[in-house]
């Protein structure tokens, strides 16, 4: 069951009347404005037992992401394709609203749209995972480790899955002859085969403002959220409203504007990323 | 068969005009236009136009009389039902009309669960439980007859404009008839046979609610069943 | 998505694999107070897709801390019952489910006047009896007829419906066999009363122009279905009458 947040941090009012005060000159509390994102820092191979990895700071956020390849069966209906799972976890340490226990709504809702994102425009290309169709394929496991959140779990997430699959390798392996799969650990593999980049870019709708990559207070005072997915060929691939307010045709437009740009500042953070 | 409608029914988000008059919740203003909030009918009623909800939520407002329901009982107070979303309280002090002691007194001597009382809200806000007094003329537990309930928007109609519905009702069936203003209506009688004929009517009006020519349609319901069923 | 059945989605004639056109919807069903017990109710047909939604509350819940000091929460869950797909679903709330309960929750919060009903909850039920696609939008259109039937104060009613991608075409109220096939599913819900869009999800590949194209596609159709609402609300009401 989905229940309206009742134990949600209380903003002061005249934080929320702050925070609009400055909308209003065109700047953010840190000095940003409005349409511009936090700072963005990617490592990569961060991990060493995890086949591809990386950390993303954004801002004071910080999403840790790891990827493990294992050999294991496809699913019935694709024979022909490896496998492809997306998990997050609100990890308590991240934040005093997080507490242990199995997924909630907001970490199966983070996993799910991340997971879409990259599904639904074949970001990888799960055909060169396979090893014997119908028989053998590579398994990715995708796990999200929220490590810090001050908001936009949404971008660093994809940002940090984005770079852990473009350093993912699939180790060299050995078919047995009793028809076992023997992964060499110790080789130096090969690339993953990726077919397209992949960020989402996040606005938020505060007052009559529309503001990208909201902080944690920021997202706390906003009507909704805006999740728009781009592929670098600037397509459309995937999209989530997410929050309780209504949204105006309006609005969309400019949020869909807004995030086309900020879209390019996140490809290009992942271009330039030391490898 | 049916009457014809008493006005235009409305539906929530649907304009109204701006002179049509409501109670809040059932009617908001929304970028400037007022609009319906609930299933209503819009209807004419001495040269001004009003908004009937045909279904509502009961909110108590100090100073109604409802008919409550003990659910439960507590150290010093019942928890009483009265049919809204805030379950009510009565102090053992008020109903006892005297100051009340926990080691001597057993409440549940006074009222049980499942006990009906008429009350008037003494004390309701939203921010605390609504606070019930049994202090007044006719108020206390009830101690004959039945309880009919019908949707609390429709008390108006059972009501009937300066109070002609009740009156029509207890002058054909001889009964006594309170309507609550929380969707309970107290209907005690001289006998069984009217007490039946009465708890049909009422349900009548639940259902008629919006009709007009009602009152005539009542009438004529009581004394045709007080004919068939020789009463 | 993806897979090879594209051909058959969209005939020569340019008809979809059903004889609609691309913007037609499919026949819709309403029907208010269906259940005895609860507060509201209604079920919801788009095609063969049913969905049935039933309003418990405002009321105290029971666990008394999870209530709001200034408006009422409401607690929505959407469900598929274990014969509404062709396998059997297990009865077990999967992850789907739970992101589902979540955005028809969301779709509803900002039209139902909250703020009337302090520390209270409203409860929201949507069960999924036959699942032929649509069965999330065709589930707010039935939450908010049932939400209207229980009296719950409302800024507008809202209602839902997917645009599909198939074949290269942009096509209204998609079925499963577009969902599973098609190039993008995107479930839209509004309350165009008061103009706003109070769902978007876009699970598939389009470009600026068809997105905006969707868009408009949906918010002009879920006009449509907010005034079939209106008609299935008064027509309760009107018919009341005609039965004694």
């Amino acid at each position: 069951m989905s229940i309206t947040p009742f134990k949600m941090p209380v903003i002061p009012l005249i934080k929320k009347q702050a925070y609009l005060n400055l909308y209003e000159k065109g700047l953010r509390e840190d000095g940003r404005r409005l349409d511009k994102p936090r700072n963005i820092e990617v490592k990569v191979g961060v991990l060493d037992k995890a086949e591809g990895s990386a950390l993303v700071k954004l801002g004071n956020t910080q999403v840790l992401v790891g990827v493990k390849a294992e050999v294991g069966q496809p699913f019935k209906d694709t024979p022909d394709q490896g496998v492809l799972v997306v998990h997050a976890e609100n990890v308590p340490l991240a934040s005093p609203i997080f507490e242990p226990g199995p997924p909630d709504e907001n970490a199966i809702e983070l996993s799910r749209v991340v997971d879409r994102s990259l599904r639904e425009v074949r970001a990888v290309d799960l055909e060169s995972l396979v090893i014997r169709p119908g028989e053998k394929v590579w398994n990715l496991w995708v796990d999200i480790y929220v490590l810090d959140h001050d908001g936009n779990l949404f971008d660093a997430s994809m940002l940090a899955v984005m770079a852990a699959l473009e350093t993912t390798t699939l180790k060299d392996y050995e078919e047995l002859e009793t028809g076992e799969i023997l992964v060499k650990r110790d080789s130096p593999g090969a690339k993953l085969k990726i077919n397209h980049r992949v960020v989402t870019v996040t606005t938020a709708k505060i007052g009559n403002y529309i503001i990208v990559d909201p902080n944690f207070e920021e997202e706390i005072i906003a009507d909704y959220r805006l999740v728009l997915a781009f592929d670098e060929n600037m397509r459309i691939v995937g999209a989530q409203k997410t929050g309780s307010g209504g949204m105006t045709l309006k609005d969309f437009k400019t949020a869909l504007k807004i995030s086309k740009e900020v879209a390019q500042i996140y490809f290009k953070a992942l271009e330039q990323t030391p490898k | 068969m049916s009457g014809e409608l008493h006005g235009v029914i409305v539906a929530p988000g649907e304009r109204l005009d701006q002179r049509v008059e409501a109670k809040a919740p059932y009617i908001a203003e929304v970028n400037g236009v007022k609009v319906a909030t609930t299933v209503g009918i819009v209807s004419q009623r001495e040269g001004k136009s009003v908004f009937i909800p045909l279904k509502g939520v009961y909110v108590p407002e100090p100073g109604h009389v409802v008919i409550g329901l003990v659910e439960s009982i507590g150290v010093s107070s019942w928890g009483v039902d009265i049919n809204s979303p805030y379950q009510a309280v009565l102090a053992a002090q008020d109903f006892l009309g005297r100051p009340f002691n926990p080691a001597v007194d057993d409440l549940s001597r006074f009222l049980k669960v499942g006990d009906y009382v008429k009350a008037k809200v003494a004390a309701f806000d939203k921010t605390r439980s609504p606070l019930l007094s049994v202090q007044g003329e006719g108020l206390g537990r009830i101690i004959s007859g039945v309880i009919v309930e019908v949707p609390p928007a429709k008390i108006p109609r059972v009501i009937g404009k300066r109070r002609s519905m009740v009156e029509a009702i207890e002058a054909k069936t001889g009964c006594s008839v309170f309507p609550a203003v929380n969707g309970r209506v107290h209907i005690d009688c001289p006998s069984r046979e009217l007490e039946v004929i009465a708890v049909l009517a009422v349900k009548l009006i639940d259902r008629e609610a919006h009709r007009v020519g009602l009152t005539e349609k009542v009438i004529r319901f009581i004394e045709d069943e007080r004919r068939a069923r020789g009463v | 998505m993806g897979g090879g059945a594209k051909a058959t989605l969209i005939r020569e004639d340019g008809l979809r694999h059903d004889g609609r056109r691309p913007e037609e919807l499919r026949p819709i069903r309403m029907q208010v107070g269906v259940l005895a017990n609860a507060s509201g109710s209604a079920i919801v047909e788009y095609g063969k897709t049913r969905v049935l939604a039933a309003v418990y509350g405002p009321r105290e819940p029971y666990q008394r801390f999870m209530v709001l000091p200034d408006r009422a929460i409401l607690r929505v869950r959407y469900h598929m019952a274990p014969f509404s797909t062709s396998e059997r679903k297990s009865p077990a709330p999967s992850r789907r489910e739970i992101e589902l309960s979540k955005v028809i929750r969301e779709a509803l919060e900002d039209v139902v006047l909250l703020s009337e009903y302090p520390r209270t909850a409203i409860d929201v039920y949507v069960e999924v009896l036959q699942a032929d696609g649509g069965t999330r939008v065709a589930g707010v259109t039935a939450a908010s007829l049932a939400l209207a039937d229980a009296g719950v104060p409302m800024k507008a009613l809202v209602a839902g419906v997917a645009v599909g991608k198939v074949g290269g075409v942009l096509v209204l109220d998609v079925d499963e066999l577009e969902d599973s096939h098609g190039e993008a599913d995107m479930p839209v819900a509004a309350a165009p009363d008061i103009g706003l869009v109070t769902m978007f999800q876009l699970n598939g590949v389009l470009s600026e122009d068809e997105l905006d194209r969707g868009l408009s596609m949906a918010l002009t159709a879920i006009e449509k279905i907010v005034s079939i609402e209106k008609e299935a609300l008064k027509r309760k009401f009107e018919a009341i009458g005609e039965e004694v």
